[in-house]
């Protein structure tokens, strides 16, 4: 509870973060709605995907959300991604960032990420989102927990066409920690990484079903814990699922 | 809707006579391309009716906004008093508001084709587009036929959705995209290395090869016609027909032809040009071109216009009667960019290693297809068929700067969006040069308000063509003279809608320093609409 309640106001912080700038670009858009027709309009990009598969046996669902709400600069940026494994919650985590457009194709983000599986626990958030050369689609960020562990993500995905509607989509994701978290049964160094092939078909840009397998492991001390408390260090996952951009 | 397009018959020529017209902007069913779906009409039609006006003449248009959300009217290419020139928020335009009826009074001090569309939100994508004739007192122009081509791109989504969407993701309506297939075409074609290179260059600059058309998915129209509608204009046999025809399209730029006929262009942008013989054009939207053409067979003739990402066409056919259609052209191979596409400076700033042949520095966004020893129309063929009054050399050159970020739809004015800009300032009278330097790999036809722009093109002083809308292709530059001889605000912006609604717009401010530089105004006889002028119905 108490956890949830430092999320709630590290919320407020976050959006605080965000909310002076969105809110001088619509205060903006009273006043001079004409100009910000041509330059300063809000818009907005969500997309979800979410897919349901088995891995070992065991029935797994997920859902990664990823999206914003802004102007060309100025974004509040939400995230959210989690997993069901046999009908419970193992990971869930929700993240709101202010975003800010620092060059052609990237952005500088700063905010909290909150997560409530596997165990409560709030993050500051600093990083970047954008398109390195040769369309690497990135995401690069620090995460700092309420207990001072400093975590780090980085993910790559590119799209290779087939056709102009069916598309692969190869991703590559990895976990770092600076130290050892026993809490959270991570070890210092890499700690997890992931591999997979999205193949989708786009009916329209905003509506594409998809077929995920993806192949994902522990590693170093990461994957001793795992093993130690009986758990695979690795998966391999198949599913099917939907991705939808609202 | 063919009848209102009939309306705007004119009466009796007199000098200063009063023409008068209601129109009336309404979102109404339309059914164009076989599913009826809500679009912007104007008394009830797409496109909306032809206004025909005789130089000289007083204009009272009554425009009544029938929607639930502002709208305007700009009158494309008319010298204007600033203050009818319909941009919102521009000499105190407020736009007029849901219900409200405004009226535009001006004087026609001009002859030529030009035309009228909305300047609010995407509402010109969404229908509100139409043509006008001001006939010169004196036609020097001699033709049997006289026909208006309007050509336009239409789309199932609203204009407002389709800009959201290139906001979400800018490749949104990207759809011949190069895929897996396509490179090893190419690596089957120039080897591996030449094709992995080009793969690797186009891929470290994050930039597409087809990036021709950033919206895709259209229906292209002839006079609000679809292909298979087959828009046609009747003829006889060796008659001269004249054709306006105008780009209104939003986004598309159109190669435009008309197999077995030569067309003898004698007007751009509503200004008389001296003729040239050509068998194709690439016009931009906003542009227009008269050409004049002998059918001498009675077979049908296909209007081509096809846009310049091979999409489509916008088909009309003239025929010696109605229901005849000629053959439809194959759609030509689709041009890819190139190096020769990118501003130098930009791209040598990007990565001074890059490797490039003389080839690479070919346009890609230039190659039309013309058929060997066909003629298309290049600007440089262009001159003023009168006499230019103003052939001062520029007093100075002001820098316009096109650029952008493809990847996030952002579109600038010397690196400002319309948003964040401050205005270009011209003294009243004095004479600029515009240069343009195009940063980006789009083409961008750019429009400057309630004033003609000279096209520096090699012809002499006094025959510098006269223009409204300047291509500047892709990397390019181009460079224009201006007589600031217009006082008032002026918007100045790229004519493709969804560029300016990006930002890519500034405002042009001529101001008059000396009260005895003023002109008087233009007067407005109060002569009642009854006796001279002509009432659209609605």
């Amino acid at each position: 509870m108490q956890r949830i309640k430092t999320y709630l106001l590290a919320s407020c912080f976050s959006l605080t973060l965000a909310v002076p700038a969105l809110a001088e670009d619509m205060a903006g858009m009273n006043a001079k709605g004409f100009k910000m027709e041509h330059g300063g309009e809000t818009f907005h990009m969500f997309r979800l995907e979410t897919d349901t598969g088995v891995s070992r046996g065991d029935s797994v669902s997920s859902w990664d959300l990823d999206g914003w709400i802004g102007t060309d600069e100025n974004k509040l940026w939400i995230k959210s991604e989690g997993e069901h494994k046999d009908g419970k919650l193992e990971e869930a985590e929700l993240w709101a960032m202010y975003s800010r457009n620092i060059s052609t194709f990237w952005d500088a983000q700063a905010g909290l990420r909150y997560d409530f599986e596997p165990r409560g626990t709030g993050y500051f958030v600093a990083g970047f989102t954008g398109l390195a050369p040769y369309y690497f689609e990135t995401e690069a960020h620090l995460f700092v927990s309420e207990h001072g562990d400093v975590t780090g993500r980085l993910r790559e995905e590119n799209d290779i066409l087939i056709t102009q509607k069916l598309i692969l989509q190869p991703y590559a994701e990895v976990n770092l920690s600076a130290q050892d978290v026993p809490e959270q049964d991570i070890g210092a160094g890499i700690a997890d990484g992931k591999i997979g092939l999205q193949t989708r078909y786009e009916f329209t840009k905003k509506f594409a079903p998809y077929i995920d397998v993806h192949y994902g492991r522990k590693f170093g001390e990461t994957a001793s814990i795992a093993e130690s408390d009986g758990e695979d260090k690795d998966e391999l996952v198949g599913a099917i699922g939907l991705r939808l951009m609202f | 809707m063919v009848a209102l397009l009939v309306v705007g018959a004119i009466s009796t020529p007199s000098y200063a006579k009063t023409t008068q017209y209601n129109l009336t902007i309404e979102r109404l069913p339309v059914n164009i391309t076989g599913k009826t779906m809500e679009k912007v009409t104007v008394n009830g039609g797409i496109p909306a009716p032809t206004l025909r006006f005789t130089e000289g003449d007083d204009v009272v248009i009554h425009v009544t906004n029938k929607m639930k959300e502002d709208s305007s009217i700009h009158w494309h290419g008319l010298l204007i008093d600033p203050a009818m020139d319909g941009v919102p928020t521009f000499n105190g335009f407020p736009g007029i508001r849901p219900g409200e009826t405004f009226t535009y009074r001006f004087h026609i001090r001009q002859s030529g084709t030009y035309w009228y569309h909305a300047h609010s939100m995407a509402q010109e994508q969404d229908g509100l587009y139409g043509s006008i004739i001001a006939a010169p007192k004196k036609e020097t122009i001699k033709a049997d036929r006289d026909y208006v081509i309007v050509l336009s791109d239409f789309i199932e989504e609203d204009g407002d959705t389709v800009m959201s969407n290139l906001k979400m993701m800018s490749d949104y309506y990207a759809n011949a995209r190069l895929t897996i297939g396509d490179f090893f075409k190419d690596v089957g074609e120039r080897g591996w290395d030449k094709a992995w290179n080009d793969a690797k260059d186009w891929g470290d600059m994050r930039m597409a090869r087809t990036d021709l058309s950033d919206v895709t998915g259209y229906t292209f129209l002839t006079n609000g016609k679809s292909p298979e509608q087959n828009w046609t204009g009747i003829f006889k046999p060796g008659e001269r027909v004249r054709l306006r025809f105008i780009n209104a399209s939003a986004m598309s730029f159109f190669d435009v032809r008309i197999p077995g006929l030569k067309m003898s262009v004698v007007q751009s942008d509503g200004q008389n040009v001296e003729p040239v013989a050509v068998d194709e054009f690439r016009f931009a939207p906003a542009e227009t071109y008269d050409v004049i053409v002998t059918p001498q067979d009675s077979k049908p003739y296909t209007i081509a216009a096809e846009s310049i990402d091979r999409s489509g066409f916008a088909i009309g056919t003239l025929a010696t009667s109605e229901g005849q259609r000629g053959k439809i052209p194959a759609l030509r191979p689709r041009a890819l960019l190139t190096m020769g596409d990118m501003n130098m400076e930009m791209m040598m700033k990007d990565d001074p290693d890059m490797e490039m042949t003389p080839a690479d520095m070919i346009s890609g966004w230039a190659k039309a297809g013309t058929p060997e020893g066909d003629k298309a129309l290049s600007y440089a063929d262009l001159r003023y068929a009168g006499i230019q009054k103003d052939t001062r050399q520029p007093e100075r050159t002001i820098d316009v700067k096109l650029g952008g970020n493809m990847e996030r739809f952002i579109w600038t004015i010397n690196g400002k969006k319309f948003s964040e800009a401050e205005p270009i300032k011209l003294r009243y009278g004095e004479r600029v040069r515009l240069a343009f330097t195009n940063e980006t790999m789009m083409a961008h036809p750019m429009h400057l308000h309630g004033m003609f722009v000279q096209l520096e093109n090699g012809q002499p002083a006094e025959k510098l063509p006269n223009k409204h809308t300047v291509i500047v292709p892709p990397g390019g530059s181009y460079s224009v003279l201006l007589t600031a001889d217009e006082a008032g605000e002026w918007a100045f912006h790229c004519h493709l809608l969804y560029h300016m609604m990006a930002g890519m717009m500034t405002k042009v401010v001529v101001a008059k320093l000396d009260p005895g530089d003023v002109p008087p105004p233009a007067k407005t006889t109060t002569t009642p609409a009854t006796s001279g002028g002509h009432h659209a119905t609605h």
